[in-house]
C-alpha cells in the first residue's frame, strides 16, 4: 500500500497551492470512498480473482475524474457547465507527462498554462482570469489539495483466497508534487495514473477483436469454462470454414484449373489461413495447458467435467488446424497436378459442346414452357434405352420365396395414421326429409298422428318412420332453442289420451300443430307465456 | 454371301445389340461381348449388318468400342425412348410443365457438372466426378447470377398470374426449397437436392455413373458410357432444340462454368 508522501510539501514553499485554498472552498477534504463489490450475478466466486481487484483499482482511478464533472455546477463563482472537467484533467495529465522527464517534473505554473488553450476552447466567450482559474482548480484536485495525505482512497470487496469477502482499501494519487533539488516544486504523474490514465484507457474501444482476444485469455484465466468452451468452438469454425473454402477451391480446380484464380486469390488464401492456424495453434496450446491444469486441479466435479470436454474440444482444434495445415500444404501441388494434366494432355481433336454455357445456363434463362423442349430432348438423348421388362418365372418364385428383409434400417418407422371410423350413413335421404317437412306444414287445424301416418305411408314405405321420430321430438320441443334461433314457427305434438291404431306404430295418437312464436318477445329471455297454444288446445 | 451366312450376321448383329441393352455389363465381363465388340471394328460388312438391325429398331449406334461396350441411342419417337414426362410422372401435383423442366434441367446440370469443360467431354479417358450437393449449390449459384442480371437490367420479373409457364426457369428453381424432410422424416423428393438425387440414382441404374462414397449427398463418377451419351446424343439435341428457340450463347474454348472470385456465397457456404 502506498503511503502519501505529505512530507514532501509540509513546510515547503508553496505559495500557490495556499493561494488556491485560501480561494477556492469547494477543493479540499474530499476522500473517495468507493465500495466496489465483485457481485456477479449471484454466481459465487470461489476462487480467488486477481484480475477482478484489478481492474476495480484501475476502475477507481478514474472516480476523481468523473467526480470532477459530477461537482463541477456546484462551484460558486463561475457556470462551470460549459467546461468538460474530465477532460481538462485528462488534458492536464498528458501536459504533465509530457512535461517529466525522470528525474524533474512540471512546474504548477507551466502545467496551467500550458492547459489554457484547451480550457479556452471550451468556452472561448469567458475571459481568461475564469480559464486559469478553472485551469488551476482541476489540477488542485487532480493533487486533491485539500486532503491531509494528498491522495485519494477507494474502498473495494473482493473474495479472498479463503473464499470470504474481504473489503479492502486502495490508496492512490494522480499528480504527485515533488520538491526539486532546488526547492521547487514540481508535479509529477503517479504510476497509476499513468497505467490507468495515459496507457491502459489509450485502448480502441471497438476493436471487437482485441475483445475478443482479451476476452478468451480472461476467460481462460478466470476459470469461466463455459465461456471458453464457446470461444474456442468459435475458433474451430473458423478452421473449417476456412478448409471447406479451400476444399471448394480444389474442388474446382480439379474440374478446371483455369476457373480458379491462383494467381491472386488462392495464395492469399492460404497465407490468411496459415496465419489464423499459427495464432490459434499457438492460442490453443496455451488454454490446453491451463485447463488441463484447471481439470486436474478443480475439485467441484461440475467444473472438472466441463473443464475435461473442454480439453476435448480444444484438442479436435488442434487437430483440425493440423489437418488444415496439410492441407494448405498439399494445395498447391494439387493445383500443379492438375494444371499438368489439363494443360498438358494436348487438347482433344473433336468439338464439343460447353454443357454450362451452352446448355444450362440458356435453359435457365428460358421461360418454364419454352424450356420443356430442350430438357426433354436432353433427357430422352441422355438417359439412354429403356427396355421392356418382363416378369420371368424364375424370379417370380425366388421373390415369392424371399424371406421379407427387414428395412428399418433404410427408413424410419412408417408412422401409423390414426383412422377415424366413418360416419354412419343416413337413415333418410334428402327426398324423403322434404317430403315429411311438407306434411308437417300444417296450417291452422291440427292434425291426428294416424292420419299423417297413412298420407305419408302412400308417398314412401319408409316414410312413416321419420314422421314418426320427427313426432316423437314434437312431444317436448326444445322451444327455448327455437326462439334463440329466431323460428317462426315449432312444431308442437299433444297427448290427449287417444290411442293409436296403426299396423306398424302403437301408442298414443297425438294431436300435432305448429305453434308460432310470438315475435314481439323476440330478444328476451324465453318465456313460455308468450307461445299462443291455442290451437293446440 | 449364302443365306445362312447372312441370317448367322443378322443374328450376332441382333446380339451385339441385345448387350447394348443391358447398359451395366461391359465387354470385359463377358467373352462373347468382346468378341462382337472387335468384329464391328474389324469387319465392315458386319457393321453394316449392327446398323441396319439398329436402324430397323429405331435405335442409333452411338459407339463401338472394348471401353465402353455397344453405346445404343434411341431414334425420336423410338419404342426405347425414355419420356422425361414418364420419368417424372410421380410429380402430378402442380405444374406439369415445370415439373419436367426441372427434373430435365437436373440432368443437364449433372452432366455440365460431370464434364465442366469442353475439353473434358471430348476427351475420352476423362472421368468425371459429381455430387449431389455441388450439382445443387452449383445451379442455385447460377440462378442468383441471372437473378442479379435481372435485377441490374430492371427486368418486371415477377411472372404473370394467368401465365404460369411463362415464368423463367431460374426462378422456377429458386422458388423450389433445397431441400425439406417429410413429416416422417425422410428427405422430400420435390425439393431440388430430391430431384437431383432422384437424377443421379436413375443415372447408376443405366450405367452412367457409378457411386463412390456418400460424402456431399452422394459423390459419383461417370462411365465412359455417359460421356458418348452425353456427347454424341444429348447435348446435340437439347443444343439443335435451343437453336431453334433462337437462343445461341457464343463462349470460349474454355467453357464457362468458373467459381466466382471471393463470392460472398464460397466464403460464407460452409
Amino acid at each position: 500500500m502506498l503511503t502519501p508522501q505529505t512530507v514532501d510539501f509540509v513546510g515547503s514553499n508553496c505559495t500557490p497551492k495556499r493561494h488556491f485554498q485560501m480561494e477556492d472552498q469547494n477543493v479540499g477534504g474530499h476522500v473517495y470512498l468507493r465500495t466496489m463489490t465483485s457481485s456477479d450475478d449471484g454466481e459465487p466466486i470461489a476462487l480467488y480473482d486477481e484480475g477482478l481487484a484489478r481492474r476495480l483499482k484501475a476502475l477507481a482511478c478514474t472516480a476523481p475524474l468523473h467526480d470532477l464533472d459530477g461537482r463541477k455546477m456546484r462551484l460558486e463563482w463561475c457556470d462551470a457547465a460549459a467546461y468538460q472537467m474530465a477532460e481538462i484533467a485528462l488534458q492536464a495529465i498528458d501536459q504533465v507527462t509530457i512535461a517529466m522527464d525522470f528525474d524533474r517534473g512540471a512546474d504548477h505554473e507551466d502545467v496551467v498554462r500550458r492547459l489554457l488553450p484547451f480550457v479556452a476552447a471550451q468556452a472561448p466567450e469567458r475571459d481568461g482570469v475564469e480559464h486559469a482559474r478553472i485551469a488551476r482548480w482541476v489540477v488542485d484536485n487532480l493533487i486533491n489539495v485539500g486532503s491531509s495525505d494528498r491522495g485519494f482512497r477507494a474502498l473495494y470487496g473482493i473474495f479472498g483466497v479463503s473464499g470470504s469477502y474481504e473489503r479492502r482499501v486502495f490508496d492512490f494519487r494522480l499528480l504527485i508534487e515533488l520538491a526539486g533539488p532546488d526547492g521547487d516544486i514540481y508535479l509529477r504523474v503517479s504510476d497509476e495514473a499513468i497505467n490507468v490514465l495515459v496507457g491502459a484507457l489509450d485502448t480502441d474501444v471497438e476493436s471487437a477483436q482485441i475483445a475478443a482476444e482479451v476476452k478468451l485469455e480472461n476467460l481462460i484465466r478466470r476459470g469461466r469454462l463455459s465461456d471458453a468452451q464457446l470461444a474456442a468452438q468459435q475458433a474451430r469454425y473458423r478452421t473449417i470454414q476456412y478448409a471447406e473454402t479451400l476444399r471448394r477451391k480444389l474442388e474446382a480446380t480439379c474440374r478446371d484449373v483455369r476457373a480458379v484464380d491462383w494467381e491472386h486469390e488462392v495464395p492469399d488464401l492460404i497465407d490468411e489461413a496459415l496465419t489464423h492456424i499459427a495464432e490459434r495453434y499457438r492460442a490453443e496450446n496455451a488454454i490446453l495447458t491451463n485447463i488441463t491444469q484447471a481439470r486436474d486441479e478443480a475439485e467441484d466435479s461440475g467444473r472438472k467435467r466441463k473443464a475435461a470436454d473442454l480439453v476435448l474440444i480444444v484438442e479436435d482444434c488442434i487437430r483440425r488446424h493440423t489437418q488444415l495445415q496439410a492441407r494448405l500444404q498439399g494445395a498447391g501441388r494439387t493445383f500443379r497436378a492438375e494444371q499438368d494434366r489439363q494443360q498438358f494432355s494436348g487438347h482433344a481433336q473433336r468439338a464439343a459442346i460447353d454443357l454450362f454455357g451452352h446448355l444450362l445456363v440458356p435453359v435457365l434463362g428460358l421461360p418454364v414452357a419454352d424450356a420443356v423442349a430442350p430438357t426433354s430432348a436432353f433427357f430422352s438423348g441422355g438417359s439412354g434405352l429403356t427396355s421392356a421388362r418382363l416378369p420371368r418365372l424364375v424370379r417370380l418364385v425366388e421373390q415369392l420365396l424371399t424371406v421379407p428383409q427387414d428395412k428399418g434400417h433404410l427408413l424410419d418407422e412408417v408412422p401409423v395414421p390414426d383412422l377415424a371410423p366413418l360416419p354412419d350413413p343416413d337413415a333418410f335421404s334428402s327426398e324423403q326429409w322434404d317430403l315429411t317437412s311438407a306434411l308437417l306444414e300444417l296450417e291452422e287445424a291440427p292434425r291426428r298422428l294416424s292420419g299423417l301416418l297413412a298420407e305419408a305411408r302412400e308417398l314412401d314405405p319408409d316414410l312413416p318412420f321419420l314422421i314418426a321420430l320427427r313426432i316423437m321430438y314434437a312431444i317436448a320441443p326444445e322451444i327455448g332453442v327455437a326462439v334463440r334461433q329466431h323460428d317462426a314457427a315449432i312444431l308442437l305434438a299433444v297427448d290427449d289420451g287417444t290411442p293409436l291404431l296403426d299396423p306398424q306404430f302403437g301408442g298414443s295418437d297425438v294431436l300435432v300443430a305448429v305453434a308460432r312464436l310470438d315475435t314481439s318477445a323476440r330478444g328476451t329471455a324465453p318465456d313460455y307465456e308468450h307461445l299462443r297454444k291455442d290451437e293446440v288446445a | 454371301m449364302s443365306a445362312v451366312d447372312v441370317i448367322e450376321q443378322v443374328t450376332d448383329a441382333a446380339r451385339l445389340i441385345a448387350f447394348g441393352l443391358r447398359p451395366r455389363l461391359m465387354p470385359s465381363r463377358d467373352l462373347c461381348y468382346t468378341e462382337l465388340v472387335k468384329r464391328f471394328a474389324e469387319d465392315a460388312v458386319f457393321r453394316s449388318f449392327v446398323e441396319s438391325v439398329a436402324e430397323g429398331l429405331g435405335i442409333t449406334v452411338l459407339d463401338v468400342s472394348a471401353r465402353t461396350g455397344i453405346v445404343l441411342g434411341p431414334v425420336a419417337d423410338s419404342a426405347f425412348e425414355q419420356k422425361l414426362d414418364d420419368y417424372a410422372r410421380r410429380a402430378i401435383l402442380g405444374d406439369r410443365h415445370q415439373e419436367r423442366v426441372l427434373h430435365g434441367l437436373a440432368h443437364i446440370a449433372i452432366a455440365a457438372l460431370a464434364f465442366p469443360r469442353p475439353d473434358d467431354l471430348a476427351a475420352d479417358t476423362y472421368i468425371g466426378r459429381v455430387s449431389a450437393e455441388q450439382v445443387g449449390s452449383v445451379v442455385r449459384e447460377a440462378c442468383k447470377m441471372l437473378s442479379a442480371k435481372a435485377v441490374a437490367a430492371e427486368e418486371a420479373g415477377d411472372p404473370l398470374v394467368e401465365a404460369p409457364e411463362l415464368e423463367q426457369v431460374w426462378r422456377a428453381y429458386l422458388r423450389r426449397p433445397e431441400t425439406a424432410l417429410t413429416k416422417d422424416g425422410r428427405p422430400a423428393p420435390s425439393t431440388t437436392q430430391g430431384v437431383i438425387t432422384k437424377a443421379l440414382r436413375f443415372l447408376v441404374d443405366q450405367g452412367f455413373l457409378a457411386k463412390v462414397n456418400d460424402d456431399d449427398g452422394g459423390t459419383y463418377r461417370t462411365t465412359p458410357r455417359y460421356q458418348v451419351q452425353v456427347r454424341e446424343l444429348a447435348a446435340e439435341r437439347a443444343f439443335t432444340e435451343l437453336l431453334a428457340l433462337n437462343v445461341i450463347t457464343v463462349t470460349d474454348p474454355g467453357g464457362s462454368l468458373r467459381t466466382v472470385p471471393a463470392a460472398p456465397a464460397e466464403v460464407t457456404g460452409v
